[in-house]
């Protein structure tokens, strides 16, 4: 029992440190929390569905809902935070607040307001081990999600437009006399991020078996908290966040009630919120 | 297509420009010292508005140290900030190996050859010693050869080698600026300007920086030296200008400047010297 809910919350944690990387990449280089990330992870999860659904093969789907994803992100920061940068912060956060609202109503007006299922069925088999039965699906979404963190670690620590961005994060008036174009560099962040999103979305359209507009409104909120859970702007922070949010929400609902799984998530980000503001591991741009 | 338009600077260091008979004409041309780097025409620039440079000249020529003293506020830092485009100024023109700066973003203009160390250093502090090297050399095509030039850096200042994956902001304050002159060089600049690589070190780090500073000279690199510590900079340097308040109100060679009784009486604390040296 302790295990499978363990597991559990290592798979919902993923995909909530996925969609965390994406605020606080985006933290680290603008300064702002870009409230529309669970719509982004939305709109990932509708493209790679009705792409499916058009009969196009399942890893092309995955790979086109995180480019439209992607695509969203970018088109979202020139228009919805570009021209606001330099105005006082609260502005772009209304801006990210009103950009989310609009792309909720966009998806009820473009897909309709209820669920659609996922147009294929995996025929995931449980596994016995040690007496345990472990879903393979979840497995799965566990090793994708770790995958793609593993490969952003490897980017931003290791090549060239990844140290870019850090330094970006770091100084940008430096980074600028480096040669570094800090535009480019908030594009690219807003492209990777969003991707990411787009793959959590994928990813938890598959494991609960439904899209739906409103479907990144939770997630979103929830990896909110597990980006400041970890401290906001660091990478490693967001993994470790949202992975433990994920296993405090799940080991929460089935020791004390599962009515109070969604607070768990809330009642975590006040309590840090309080204590230590500045999370688990603080820091811009590690 | 800028890079082959502009005249070489002094050194075989920067490049292979294949036609030598130009590139000769280009070294005579520098050895009669005719040849300008860069050129400030009446300058105006500032923070909202405030205007810190009240229309400042000043020209640079290949090979040369030249120096900016002056004292707090006089928009020493201001000047380096409107030329390499941080700070786009008001007025007035700055020309560079004869393209024109004044409407350029920083990261187009570090492309054309001219490289800033920054004031209080900014390494990345965070990022790893070569990291921060790499990213000197960001905007460079040749990236095989910024490898090499990586190497060479490591093999001359073997401390950064030592140190190469540790984070930048572990260094202490010299090493620091030891590696923000690094990572500006590593962009290969025609022309390298410092803001006050003295500021904030210990006098043995300063003797140090101003070592490096020395052999940068004898290697025929261009140099705009800020500082307030006049005394090292009119040491080094070969030509000297005195702002005060945004504006230059004296200029001549260091030698000059070194003798003038009011730079001595305002930057070089002459008469005070006695006392404590």
């Amino acid at each position: 029992m302790f295990l499978q809910q363990l597991l559990n919350g290592l798979t919902a944690g993923a995909v909530y440190a996925l969609i965390a990387l994406g605020y606080t990449m985006i933290y680290g280089i603008l300064g702002l929390i870009n409230f529309a990330q669970g719509e982004i992870y939305m709109f990932g999860a509708f493209v790679a569905v009705l792409l499916l659904g058009a009969g196009v093969n399942f890893f092309l789907a995955f790979i086109g809902g995180m480019g439209a994803a992607a695509l969203l992100g970018v088109a979202l920061e020139r228009v919805a935070f570009r021209p606001l940068r330099g105005s006082h912060p609260l502005v772009p956060l209304i801006s990210a607040i009103g950009a989310s609202i609009f792309l909720q109503s966009l998806a009820l007006l473009l897909f309709g307001p209820n669920d659609r299922p996922f147009p294929i069925q995996f025929t995931f088999s449980t596994i016995t081990i040690a007496g345990l039965p472990l879903s393979s699906l979840q497995g799965a979404i566990l090793l994708a999600a770790l995958g793609f963190m593993a490969l952003l670690v490897v980017f931003v620590r290791y090549t060239r437009y990844g140290k870019a961005i850090v330094a970006c994060a770091l100084d940008r008036d430096t980074a600028r006399l480096m040669g570094v174009n800090v535009d480019r560099m908030v594009a690219l962040t807003f492209l990777i991020g969003s991707a990411l999103s787009g793959a959590a979305g994928i990813m938890m359209a598959i494991y609960y078996n439904a899209t739906y507009p409103r479907m990144g409104l939770l997630p979103g909120l929830k990896a909110f908290s597990a980006a400041i859970l970890g401290g906001v702007g660091s990478i490693p922070g967001a993994i470790l966040g949202g992975l433990l949010l994920g296993v405090a929400e799940s080991l929460g609902a089935a020791y004390f009630s599962s009515g109070y799984k969604d607070a768990i998530a809330f009642a975590i980000l006040i309590l840090v919120l309080l204590f230590r503001p500045q999370g688990i591991l603080k820091g811009r741009g590690d | 297509m800028e890079r082959a338009s502009v005249p070489a600077p002094t050194r075989y260091y920067f490049l292979g420009f294949p036609n030598e008979s130009l590139n000769e004409k280009r070294k005579t041309r520098q050895q009669n010292q005719n040849f300008t780097v860069l050129t400030l025409k009446s300058v105006q620039a500032g923070y909202g508005k405030l205007m810190v440079l009240k229309g400042v000249s000043l020209h640079v020529r290949a090979g040369e140290v030249v120096t900016l003293i002056g004292g707090n506020g006089a928009g020493k830092s201001t000047t380096l900030r409107a030329i390499s485009g941080l700070l786009p100024p008001f007025r007035g023109v700055v020309e560079f190996n004869g393209a024109d700066l004044t409407r350029l973003p920083p990261e187009r203009i570090v492309t054309l050859g001219l490289a800033l160390v920054p004031e209080g250093r900014r390494v990345f502090a965070t990022l790893s010693v070569t990291a921060n090297l790499e990213l000197g050399a960001f905007h460079r095509r040749d990236q095989k050869q910024a490898r090499k030039d990586l190497e060479e850096i490591q093999e001359r200042f073997p401390l950064l080698k030592e140190r190469a994956s540790q984070p930048a902001g572990t260094l202490s304050g010299g090493e620091q600026q030891i590696l923000a002159i690094c990572r500006a060089l590593m962009s290969r600049p025609r022309l390298l300007m410092l803001d006050e690589p003295s500021m904030g070190l210990a006098p043995l780090m300063v003797s140090r920086v101003y070592d490096i500073l020395r052999e940068l000279k004898e290697e025929g690199t261009t140099l705009l030296l800020i500082e307030q510590n006049a005394r090292a900079a009119l040491k080094l340097a070969d030509r000297g200008y005195v702002l005060e308040t945004g504006r230059i109100i004296l200029d001549g060679s260091a030698a000059e400047l070194r003798d003038d009784p009011e730079v001595q009486r305002a930057y070089l604390g002459k008469g005070y010297r006695e006392v404590w040296e």
